[in-house]
């Protein structure tokens, strides 16, 4: 059972959270702004990246605070995870 | 009752002042406490115990431990029966019931053995190859398979016993509680870190238990209880006995099951618990399995692991047999001989691969007492018929490729084998770690950890004791220091006497056969696999190890294979004619022995498999007569039926009142969220396909939630309390995904937003007032405040108290007549009921339940989750009225289904025909007895029959909906083969020009 930090409550077990998805991509702040075709792109396309992903987590079991973890997709290694508004870096601590 | 006959007159660890009763096939035998299901037999000579999975072979006690591959038994009688258990793990008890398995009628005389008669029949893969066609013969066949390769039968009846859960949380997890393991605990102790041992043994130990060499010039037991009792006197000290870590996963959570029962438990005792452990470091020190020789018949009752015969003779005073034979290829099998001739049974031979024999320390022993040694030889096979009654054996070629001609006979009725050690390495494979082949040891050892742990002693491959004791006290002083704890300097271990191995292991993964030899050489006793199995599926082309395993069942069944993996890659190298690192090893998967299911389920089992909840008038309810209906979680009154009323009655009675005079149904199970905040009217603007921003506070708006592809995620409502705070209500169902939807928005897109959530589903009742006299009970029932149109219109929301309780009264309807919801503290919930029912009752007021609430908004065409069911957006039902030009989550989405594109399906009412039920489900159709495939035009999404119309009437989404209006179609049911002729109408059945509510 992985063991997720919460940025607010620290390490939880992962049946305390709930996983939300890619949180690579933003949603458009003028959606009339953009194309049908990135419209699409932004609503159902997603890469499927083995290796480290940026996802969003919620601690719905928690603090039900919404946070961004850094995943191994292939390892299932977390190496960090932050608030809404971190940027979770590239490289991967030893 | 028989006297057990092959017990010793002193020696073992067993208490002989506390005899033991206990039946086996229905016959008595005694045995002592201290004793396991298997010493108990073999005390009591009873040699066979089983019969193989696939040949049905008569087997014996093969090992003394996990490992055991063929004394499988249930255990128990009716509904405790536990099927499987390996006899080596069975702690003996006063009155055991256990029963032999996968025979019939009796183990004796088993019909399933023609199977072996019939052997050639019966190849690797057979079942693949013969069973495959024709493929409508499978389900005949499957029946013949089942019942020819059963392993056990599980009771039919519910488990009497249960189960429990607990969480516990480490610095220093140690598996395993022999020499390593316990230097490795007392280690890590002393450094002040929390620890936990888990051993499966009834007492600590391990193979202390059945060790020649002296620990501080004593008994080597005698040490182990010292260690466990300084463990027992450190608070942060917790060790389990009898409890298995049989699961290692992601972040260092191993998970153990505890049997603290044999047979029944205590009353209000758990019979088993299940610990999910998170540690911070791991030591894993779960020793080695000795290994088999493949020889012909290598299976016959009455060959044995060595160490599992030492164990019987050390532990439990078994005299095994009266002439014995052992044969190893390594130093360590020569430790069960002085205890062997001790306990009376006559070693009539040594018979050793190694050309130049055992090292010196082995030698000398074999000098002292007299035996004869075979060096550079095999025993190529057992003779014998229902048990070993002698064996052949043969000189080895240098190269190991082939037997000479020297036949000789030796009778003997034991035979001992050893044929190396394999470190248990299942919990470190499971944990990712990579496996090793270490060609010395000839053995997988565990190489690059991939989580925190370290394995330490035996299960690293190291065989002597003082370097176990030595490598365990290093790994608990290692695991305390990266769990930050001070382990001080090296770590002090007792002073040890053994003897020492000198020559080391000569390989040996089968012993040749001649070629004019077709006997059965067994690798994997449990699944019937030999040694000419896997050459085949070689020659066939499964060159992978997890091909070969699948293929052949090779290490397949509930021993994971832990006397037969090794032997089996190697005989797969070595046919096609490569090394055993190449050929790889398979993945050991959890659990490491098998876990009952209500382990697993612990307490949530029956009603506790998920929480109930109830509504806070719920005990009225029941008091009244209500039958309950859950939905989701909750329970909520479908009806209250009354004397002499059917169902329908009750449902079409209720439904009735509310049109004609005031009903009363508790809608506390509502999804209710209060929003505050500066920018909470801009955030639900966003959020709504509505416009939130121009709500007046006192207004109320029935409202669309989308998500961002344009589906509908939910309909609610929205009241504006004040100018900073909102009230929603979801559909019941929806609330938490609704609630979470919420707050992701608010948290990651529009975090600039001042707004804040709070989901107050719990904390607020309610119940709803519908029909033309809600009003004058409202009136009668408020304490003062206004409810006539001018103060309370439709669609307005204002806060009152009844019967001196606070209430939120909000004015919209679902069942198309007047109503009213009144929501009020929970707390309150009860008091507002009766205090609502106490004011209509002047008014006639009723209560009704979610069947009679259903039947209501089906006549008015309302929509629930049965339409809005993922796949349709607001204009299918004609509420894109409501969408505003502006920004909204899923407004950008909408746009793809108004640019063309295929035709959406649009909502109708179906009324039946004939006077029956239309069926739920149903698809809407030309013609209903055509032959399949029929073009669907629609489905039924919901039905009921209206009492108001007195028909049977149905919401349908279908294609061209308005063209069909006024036609007839049929509405079959693909599942039940009904159908009914339906008349396509509008989906509004009752004041289409929506008079009532408004008053
Ligand atoms: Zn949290």
């Amino acid at each position: 059972m992985l063991l997720i930090t919460c940025p607010w409550c620290g390490p939880r077990a992962h049946i305390e959270f709930t996983y939300g998805g890619d949180a690579t991509v933003d949603r458009p702040a003028d959606p009339d702004a953009v194309s049908a075709e990135e419209w699409l792109d932004h609503i159902y396309l997603r890469d499927n990246p083995r290796g480290p992903h940026v996802e969003w987590w919620q601690h719905g079991a928690g603090c039900r605070g919404w946070f961004k973890v850094r995943r191994d997709t292939w390892t299932h290694r977390i190496h960090r995870s932050g608030p809404p508004g971190a940027d979770l870096g590239e490289d991967e601590p030893r | 009752m028989t006297r057990q006959t092959h017990r010793t007159e002193r020696g073992g660890r067993i208490d002989r002042d506390t005899p033991l009763v206990f039946t086996f096939d229905g016959k008595r035998y005694t045995g002592y406490r201290g004793d396991t299901l298997a010493s108990a037999l073999l005390a009591n000579g009873v040699r066979l115990v089983g019969r193989s999975f696939k040949y049905h072979r008569r087997r014996g006690i093969f090992g003394a431990g996990a490992e055991e591959p063929n004394a499988l038994v249930r255990v128990g009688t009716g509904s405790r029966a536990e099927p499987n258990l390996k006899a080596t793990r069975v702690a003996l008890h006063d009155g055991l019931q256990a029963q032999s398995q996968n025979r019939w009628p009796s183990l004796g005389l088993d019909a399933g053995a023609l199977i072996n008669a019939a052997s050639k029949l019966f190849p690797a893969g057979f079942y693949y190859k013969t069973f495959m066609w024709p493929g409508s013969w499978w389900m005949l066949y499957e029946r013949f398979i089942r019942r020819a390769a059963g392993l056990g039968r599980a009771p039919l009846d519910p488990d009497p016993d249960h189960y429990d859960r607990r969480y516990a949380f480490c610095d220093v997890l140690v598996v395993g509680a022999g020499p390593a393991g316990l230097m490795a605990a007392l280690t890590a102790a002393r450094s002040g870190a929390r620890v936990m041992l888990v051993d499966d043994a009834l007492a600590p130990g391990g193979s202390l238990a059945a060790s020649t060499a002296t620990i501080e010039d004593a008994d080597p037991i005698a040490f182990a209880t010292r260690v466990r009792e300084e463990l027992a006197s450190n608070a942060k000290v917790r060790v389990l006995d009898r409890t298995t870590a049989f699961g290692y996963y992601d972040d260092n959570m191993v998970v153990a099951v505890e049997r603290r029962a044999d047979g029944a438990p205590a009353p209000h005792c758990a019979r088993q618990r299940v610990w999910w452990i998170r540690a911070g470091e791991v030591v894993i020190a779960t020793g080695a399995i000795e290994r088999p020789l493949p020889f012909e018949n290598n299976d016959l009752p009455g060959v044995m692991l060595a160490s599992a015969a030492r164990t019987y003779v050390f532990q439990h005073g078994v005299r095994l047999g009266e002439r014995a034979v052992l044969f190893t290829n390594n130093d360590s099998a020569y430790e069960a001989l002085e205890p062997m001739l001790d306990a009376g049974t006559n070693v009539v031979a040594v018979v050793d691969a190694r050309d130049g024999g055992p090292g010196d320390d082995a030698l000398a022993v074999v000098r002292r007492l007299g035996l004869e040694l075979v060096s550079g030889s095999v025993v190529m096979r057992a003779i014998g018929r229902t048990g070993v009654g002698g064996v052949e054996v043969r000189s080895l070629s240098a190269d190991g490729e082939a037997v000479g001609d020297d036949s000789r006979r030796i009778p003997c009725d034991l035979v001992c084998v050893s044929g190396g050690w394999s470190p248990t390495v299942h919990l470190f494979s499971q944990s990712q770690g990579r496996l090793r082949f270490d060609a010395a040891r000839a053995a997988f050892v565990p190489g690059e950890s991939a989580q925190r742990e370290r394995s330490a002693g035996a299960a690293r491959g190291l065989l002597g004791l003082s370097e176990c004791l030595a490598d365990g006290a290093a790994a608990g002083a290692d695991a305390a220091r990266a769990a930050g704890f001070d382990a001080g300097s090296e770590p002090v271990c007792p002073e040890v006497r053994e003897w020492a191995e000198g020559v080391p292991v000569r390989p040996l993964w089968a012993v040749p056969l001649p070629s004019w030899r077709h006997g059965k050489r067994f690798v994997d006793f449990q699944n019937d696999v030999t040694v000419a199995d896997i050459e085949l599926a070689a020659r066939e082309g499964y060159r992978s190890v997890e091909h070969l395993k699948r293929y052949t069942t090779l290490g397949m069944g509930t021993d994971q294979g832990r006397t037969s993996n090794v032997n089996g890659l190697a005989v797969l190298a070595a046919t096609l004619g490569t090394e055993i690192p190449a050929v790889g090893t398979t993945t050991f998967r959890p659990p490491y022995s098998p876990v009952a299911l209500g382990a697993i389920a612990g307490r949530e089992v029956g009603i506790h498999q998920a929480p109930v909840r109830r509504t806070p008038m719920h005990d009225w309810h029941v008091e009244h007569g209500a039958t309950f209906v859950t939905v989701g979680p909750w329970l909520r009154a479908q009806y209250y039926l009354r004397p002499g009323e059917s169902m329908m009655d009750a449902i079409n009675r209720e439904a009735r009142h509310v049109r004609r005079a005031v009903g009363m149904v508790d809608v506390s199970t509502l999804g209710k969220i209060e929003v505050r905040g500066r920018d909470a009217g801009e955030f639900l603007h966003r959020v709504y396909i509505n416009r939130i921003r121009n709500l007046r506070v006192g207004r109320c708006r029935y409202a669309f939630m989308l998500r961002e592809d344009g589906f509908v995620l939910d309909d609610g409502t929205c009241s504006r309390i004040r100018d900073d705070m909102y009230y929603l209500t979801t559909g019941t169902g929806h609330a938490a995904t609704v609630m979470a939807h919420l707050e992701r928005y608010a948290q990651t897109v529009w975090p600039d937003l001042d707004v804040h959530l709070t989901s107050v589903t719990d904390q607020w009742a309610g119940a709803a007032v519908a029909g033309p006299r809600s009003r004058d009970l409202l009136a009668a029932a408020c304490d003062g405040a206004g409810v006539s149109d001018e103060a309370l219109p439709f669609m307005g929301c204002i806060e009152a108290t009844v019967a001196g309780a606070p209430v939120r009264i909000i004015r919209m309807t679902f069942s198309g007549e007047r109503a009213y919801e009144v929501h009020c503290p929970a707390d309150y919930g009860i008091h507002v009921w009766e205090a609502l029912l106490a004011a209509g009752e002047s008014f006639e007021v009723m209560p009704y339940g979610t069947e009679a609430l259903g039947v209501l908004r089906i006549e008015k065409g309302h929509v629930v989750p049965n339409e809005l069911d993922g796949r349709t957006i607001p204009a299918d039902f004609g509420f894109d009225r409501m969408e505003k030009d502006e920004d909204f989550i899923g407004r950008r989405s909408l746009e793809r289904f108004r640019e063309g594109g295929r035709r959406r399906k649009t909502f109708v009412g179906l009324i039946s025909e004939n006077g029956k039920g239309i069926p739920r489900g149903g698809h809407l159709v030309w013609n209903p007895t055509a032959p399949r495939p029929v073009t669907m035009l629609g489905h039924v999404t919901s039905g009921c029959y209206s009492p108001t119309l007195e028909r049977h009437i149905a919401l349908a989404l279908m294609d061209d909906g308005e063209d069909w209006k006024g036609r007839t179609l049929y509405a079959a049911s693909p599942l039940t083969a009904d159908f009914a002729p339906v008349r396509i109408t509008d989906h509004v059945f009752i004041d289409p020009e929506n008079r009532r509510p408004k008053g």
